[in-house]
């Protein structure tokens, strides 16, 4: 088959949609366990695999394809009942849509990696390998029916299924007939089935030619339910239908005890007839026929949104908001215009041309503004997008680390822009990792402790202004501060001076040092060779900052603080050494003005004290590594966190910058203490600094003056 | 490829759910000169379809919600002015109930999924050839 590259960017769309649903609603599946089947759910995901493979198979991704064939193989005996829903079938269907997934990042971007294509063909054994239970015995239910061949011979299997289903569990069938006009029929006809869907399963929807007149059509509908047929009747009188019993309800309900009921998922039963209603009773109805529903109203609104969504490439929002970067240097340039004309002594004519001039400028900037906050707004998802990933990670993670592991998520609702929860993925996963590998107990180990078996990670998101604040913790061993002494001084990290000298919490954010690693073993989560340094790494470049908090034997937390955008940031302009840097704004924490004289030496390290407290102080241009002339007075900018602060010294302030940041690319895109690079709008490259790591490093400086 | 004069024109509906598979579908069947794409993803929406405009050929898959394609190939068999039109159904491999109920229900031939651009080319040219 040969498809053009727009054929693929359409499968690889389509495909990922279908995937991010599936994958959704396995989870949902995964959460109902133990509650009566909800065929409608099981049917979706069949339905999705199907045309997922039917989609691979048209665009010639054979891996999908053969992979995604097996799952809707399980999922196809598992809709028509002759497989059970273990969790060994749900973590490998789950598994699967995930192979998809990276199969599908391979496609689009023209990779076919050997280690993929293996997985896949390992999952798509497991799938084979499931194998079906007993078929029922005895008569087909379906005899019992007085339902016409014709009929019988539109249904697709599935339906045949759901109909034998409805029948074995002793509920009424009913055929329910509707005459449409067949200018508005499917109005009509949707509304014919939300409400039959209060009351029951609609199993199918034939269309009817019938009545043979060009203006009207009727359909039959096939219905499953516990209600009375008087109910069935007043419930539709004013729709324009009629109502057939094709098989009583069965009373009294079904022994949960025959062969048949015991492999069905149970259902509510039906309700007592009216005449049989006991005085007493509490009326049952409202209940019973909202969980005879097989489709809760909670799961609608999902296919709803998804349907009312656009998806956007990011790099058309980049050039829009690229677009909005321009225009606000154009302001600013306006707005200097306006200013300068306002030299005195100028005519009248002159004056009210400044006052317009000003007048259009502010316009320009609210128009702006809202323009801005616009496409920002396009790029936020919310957190909960990549909570549910996790989610799933976790479970598998605990699973194979043989620990047990509860999982508590809060505030998935909180937006972040899409490029910075992308990039945060990967942070995320090595924290989760770290918890439940190294933080959380083995289960023998937390009941000496007197802790319970379970260990608890949480993930807990916030909003905080134009910030959002995740906060990683688990309830485990926390991070031994001995322990860290130890091997920071085995490794070299630290010297016997520091050693000695350094707080707890010093030793604690030591943990973020490259080549640092407290696990004695490597363990095939945590893997080697990445640390948290390059978590760390990965959030300074979203302009985030990390920090730890634990305590030994009560837990660890780990807060990342990031901007709720990158896309524009307020920055604020500086110049060292005669060279000019930005900063994001959000990071200066004070800004004062020093003289020379001020700057002490406590403990061989310099200080100053800014607004009543003493912080330590550092040159910029030291920093950078780069060449320094001493000053009489200095601007000082306060960076930092709260209890880690410090003193920044620059030589000039050039003032405040809405600036579009652009990621570095090259060897350029690992420098920590560089957030990326932009221009103030005379065209030449201005590098933004992470102030975070760069007061990190302070601590520990590395060479990073050569590319300076 | 020719199939009509320059004036005539074929009109085929093609139904199915799933996007990439509907449009890969409509841009092999547009690929034959004269002949003109209508594509829709539900069976309510082929029942308006059929109602407002002739058309020369059905393609449908059978698997789709609401109204599936046995259900629709049914109502147009009986449609007495469509009873004549040829249909095929989309199937995918191991559905051979399904497939089977569709060609006893009157659709003429079937697709399985995944199928060449040339053999459902072909099939156009048979069966409009001799509408």
């Amino acid at each position: 088959v040969n498809v053009s590259t727009k054929g693929v960017s359409d499968f690889v769309e389509e495909a990922t949609e279908v995937l991010e649903a599936v994958l959704r609603e396995l989870a949902e599946l995964d959460r109902a366990k133990g509650k009566p089947l909800d065929p409608d759910l099981l049917n979706r995901i069949f339905r999705a695999a199907h045309s997922l493979k039917g989609l691979a198979a048209m665009f010639g991704e054979e891996r999908i394809a053969q992979l995604s064939h097996h799952a809707e193989d399980v999922l196809d005996r598992l809709r028509l009942g002759r497989l059970e829903l273990s969790s060994e079938v749900l973590e490998a269907l789950t598994e699967t849509m995930e192979v998809c997934q990276l199969l599908l990042f391979e496609t689009a971007r023209g990779e076919h990696s050997a280690a993929a294509t293996a997985r896949a063909t390992e999952l798509g054994g497991r799938l084979a390998g499931f194998s079906d239970q007993a078929p029922p015995e005895g008569a087909d239910p379906l005899d019992l029916l007085e339902l016409d061949s014709q009929v019988r011979n539109v249904l697709t299997e599935y339906e045949e299924h759901r109909l034998r289903e409805n029948v074995q569990q002793g509920l009424a069938v009913w055929k329910v007939r509707a005459v449409f006009d067949l200018a508005d029929f499917d109005q009509g006809l949707a509304r014919l089935s939300s409400k039959l869907r209060q009351f029951g399963e609609v199993i199918s929807t034939l269309p009817s030619s019938d009545p043979g007149t060009g203006s009207v059509i009727a359909f039959d509908i096939l219905f499953g339910s516990t209600v009375s047929g008087d109910k069935l009747k007043t419930s539709l009188t004013d729709l324009p239908t009629s109502v057939d019993a094709l098989l009583e309800g069965r009373e009294p309900p079904t022994p949960p005890t025959t062969p048949l009921a015991a492999r069905t998922p149970p259902r509510p039963p039906p309700p007592p007839a009216p005449e049989a209603t006991v005085p007493s009773a509490p009326p049952p109805q409202p209940e019973k026929t909202s969980e005879a529903d097989p489709r809760p109203p909670s799961q609608r609104p999902a296919r709803t949104a998804v349907a009312q969504t656009v998806r956007v490439e990011i790099g058309k929002l980049d050039s829009l908001m690229d677009a909005v970067g321009e225009l606000l240097r154009v302001k600013a340039n306006v707005a200097r215009l306006a200013e300068r004309s306002g030299e005195p002594n100028q005519g009248a004519r002159l004056q009210a041309l400044r006052s317009e001039l000003h007048r259009e400028s502010r316009l320009l900037e609210r128009k702006l503004g809202e323009l801005q906050k616009g496409i920002l707004e396009v790029r936020m998802v919310p957190l909960g997008q990549t909570f549910d990933k996790l989610e799933r990670m976790i479970r598998r993670m605990a699973h194979s680390a043989g620990k047990e592991v509860g999982l508590n998520i809060t505030g998935a609702e909180v937006q972040l822009d899409k490029l910075i929860l992308e990039a945060l993925s990967d942070p995320l996963i090595h924290l989760l990792r770290n918890a439940i590998d190294h933080g959380i107990e083995a289960p023998e180990a937390r009941e000496q402790q007197g802790k319970s078996r379970q260990g608890l990670v949480s993930i807990k998101a916030m909003q905080q202004g134009n910030q959002v604040v995740i906060e990683i913790s688990d309830d485990g061993r926390g991070l031994d501060p001995e322990r860290i002494r130890q091997v920071a001084l085995e490794k070299g990290l630290l010297s016997l001076e520091q050693a000695a000298r350094f707080s707890i919490a010093e030793l604690q954010s030591l943990i973020f040092l490259p080549g640092f690693s407290t696990a004695s073993q490597v363990s095939e989560l945590s893997g080697r060779g990445v640390g948290l340094d390059v978590a760390k790494t990965n959030i300074g470049q979203l302009s985030g900052t990390i920090e730890t908090r634990s305590q030994i034997g009560k837990g660890t937390t780990f807060t990342i603080t990031l901007p709720e955008t990158l896309a524009v940031i307020r920055a604020l302009v500086v110049s060292v050494s005669g060279r000019t840097y930005a900063l994001p704004a959000n990071a200066v924490l004070e800004i004062a003005t020093i003289e020379q004289s001020e700057v002490r030496t406590v403990e061989r390290r310099e200080v100053i004290r800014v607004g009543g407290r003493t912080i330590p102080f550092a040159r910029l241009s030291r920093l950078l590594g780069l060449p320094s002339q001493p000053r009489a007075r200095q601007h000082v900018l306060v960076v930092g966190r709260p209890h880690r602060r410090l003193a920044v010294a620059v030589d000039e302030l050039l003032g405040h910058h809405d600036v579009v940041i652009k990621p570095l690319r090259g060897r350029l895109r690992q420098i920590p203490g560089i957030a990326g690079a932009t221009d103030l709008g005379d065209q030449s490259p201005v590098l933004v600094l992470d102030m975070g790591s760069i007061a990190e490093e302070d601590i520990n400086p590395e060479s990073r003056a050569e590319v300076l | 490829m020719h199939l009509a004069p320059a004036l005539m024109s074929y009109k085929i509906l093609i139904v199915e759910d799933s996007k990439a598979s509907r449009e890969f579908i409509a841009s092999t069947v547009e690929s034959v000169d004269g002949v003109e794409a209508f594509a829709t993803s539900t069976g309510f929406e082929a029942l308006k379809l059929l109602s407002r405009q002739r058309f020369d050929l059905i393609i449908t898959d059978i698997n789709m919600p609401g109204i599936n394609g046995l259900e629709l190939i049914n109502f147009v068999k009986k449609s007495p002015s469509y009873h004549q039109t040829p249909l095929f159904v989309i199937t995918t491999e191991g559905r051979s109930q399904d497939r089977d109920k569709g060609l006893a229900l009157g659709a003429a031939e079937y697709l399985v999924k995944p199928f060449e651009r040339k053999y459902l080319e072909g099939l156009l040219l048979r069966y409009l050839k001799s509408a």
